[in-house]
């Protein structure tokens, strides 16, 4: 990976501007960079700039890189360490190192200084990324530059944004994207409304912008979203709707919306343009080029150049079945020529003995004109275990008034069969999203 | 007060809504033959707790059931003492 090469390009958050030219003379781990060289390097820094900074510099020198997300809890480093078998840590300058016990400790810091020495480039580096798992402790995932970037084309000089952080698999591959190839990138800033963030994105003339279904709902709600004029809209993380794609066009009529398919274990298999939820059948049935998908047990399978390579760790379990397709968890329904996403596999809440995925509750909620975005959730019952309950979002301008709820439960009841169709509804002024952009599904 | 009103409210609600023709309702009709589903009743159950502040089918040690919408009232009406 190499950075700059006169374009003049820069990663830019509200604070902070790097500019990739500079990295050729400039460090911004000063006198200890060369101390890192075959290192296994946990790297946990709290602002996204330090970390570009940090990983542009890495990729090559250390033996493999451990990219922490924002919110690792510091106490949980030793334990990281050690399943990493990581020697070394790159932390915040500012800040005094954290407690843990490591052979270098090395401080990035902005704005870069001079570098000393020429930077090695002597190792294919191992990137490994905590999962953001729902129980129990973190798996590392660990790829290559070539496995994170398999799915890159060349895209030419443009400004790119993602609403992702960098230092998760959706944000990452926005960063090595804008590395390797022609593009600036504008990146969110901690504490920045999505209005100042929009505002910011015209400003900079961004066209290519890449986020999750939730991030985009919160652009729909922004008085400020037709301060960019996007040539390119990205989705992926979550289930993209018919509603959320159908929305996006009538906003930015101009833009190809693409929705993608990738996850930190199974790398970028696909994108769709075609402006309709779910993906085609022909996907899967044309399997043979650089990626292979079937459905066994209704789940997705992938196989491809840009899966990771395994989890790290003693008694890991195996990322990959024995023909190295990886199980993504993600339940897919075949309707017509066409395949929908369900929901994950562990999702489903039982309604007396029958399966209810919450995507699919809440993808009908969607689509009804007054609800912008919701959130579909088990509520516990004596009679059938369980029932299907949902909190929603209204659309801009639309007020919530007497008989909304009972409308738009009776829209579900039309739509979906009896077990499916929420019993009980509440209008919420916004609904929980995890720092990975995601819609929080537990608490 | 009784629950009277409440539940038997709340069992026409819950057939409207789910489309269920009910049967004429009084204290000996089974519950069985009234009309509701599973599903109703789970949906009854829950509608309940939440007008009434009580679920007599999780908290209460009886064994025994209700079997009639008379049984079922008495079955409220005794939780909320």
């Amino acid at each position: 990976m190499e950075a700059g090469a006169g374009l003049d390009r820069t990663i830019a958050t509200r604070d902070c501007v790097l500019r990739l030219d500079d990295f050729a003379l400039n460090t911004s781990l000063g006198a200890d960079l060369p101390r890192l060289e075959g290192r296994s390097v946990v790297l946990a820094v709290s602002d996204m700039t330090k970390a570009a900074a940090a990983l542009i510099e890495l990729d090559g020198l250390a033996r493999r890189i451990v990219l922490c997300p924002p919110s690792l809890d510091m106490r949980g480093l030793d334990a990281l360490a050690r399943h990493a078998e990581a020697d070394a840590l790159v932390h915040d300058g500012d800040a005094p190192a954290p407690e843990a016990s490591f052979d270098v400790v090395a401080a990035c810091r902005l704005p870069l200084s001079p570098l000393e020495a020429e930077r090695a480039r002597r190792f294919v580096t191992e990137w490994v990324m905590p999962t953001s798992g729902t129980s129990g402790p973190p798996k590392l995932v660990a790829h290559t530059i070539l496995t994170l970037t398999g799915a890159f084309q060349p895209a030419g000089a443009q400004r790119w944004a993602t609403f992702y952080d960098i230092r998760r698999y959706g944000g990452l591959q926005i960063l090595l994207r804008a590395l390797s190839g022609t593009e600036s990138l504008t990146l969110s800033t901690p504490g920045e409304s999505v209005d100042a963030f929009l505002v910011r994105l015209g400003e900079a003339g961004v066209k290519h912008i890449s986020g999750t279904p939730s991030h985009w709902r919160k652009v729909l709600m922004s008085a400020k979203a037709h301060c960019i004029d996007p040539d390119a809209v990205r989705f992926s993380g979550e289930i993209a709707d018919d509603a959320v794609l159908a929305s996006l066009k009538a906003l930015y009529p101009r833009a190809r919306i693409e929705h993608a398919y990738a996850s930190t274990e199974a790398g970028v298999a696909f994108a769709v343009a075609d402006g309709r939820a779910g993906f085609p059948a022909s996907l899967v049935e044309a399997s043979g080029g650089d990626v292979a998908m079937k459905v066994v047990e209704e789940t997705l399978r992938i196989r491809s150049n840009r899966t990771a390579l395994r989890y790290l760790g003693r008694g890991a379990p195996a990322l990959h079945d024995a023909d190295g397709f990886v199980d993504t968890g993600d339940v897919v329904e075949r309707r017509g020529d066409r395949y929908l996403f369900a929901g994950r596999r562990g999702g489903v809440i039982n309604v007396g003995g029958a399966k209810v995925h919450p995507e699919e509750v809440e993808a009908t909620l969607n689509a009804h004109d007054a609800v912008r975005a919701s959130r579909v959730f088990a509520r516990k019952n004596p009679i059938t275990g369980a029932l299907v309950a949902a909190e929603v979002v209204l659309r801009e301008g639309v007020v919530a008034r007497e008989g909304l709820e009972a409308e738009i439960l009776s829209a579900c009841r039309a739509a979906l069969p009896a077990h499916k169709a929420p019993s009980f509804l509440r209008v919420v002024a916004e609904l929980p999203i995890t720092e990975g952009g995601k819609l929080a599904r537990h608490g | 007060m009784s629950a009277r009103l409440t539940i038997l409210d709340a069992i026409r609600d819950v057939a409207a809504e789910q489309g269920k023709t009910l049967a004429p309702l009084s204290d000996d009709l089974p519950l069985m033959e009234s009309g509701l589903d599973s599903l109703c009743f789970a949906i009854l159950v829950a509608r309940l707790e939440d007008a009434l502040g009580a679920d007599p089918f999780t908290t209460s040690e009886t064994t025994r059931f209700p079997n009639t919408i008379g049984e079922l009232i008495a079955f409220y009406d005794e939780a909320r003492v």
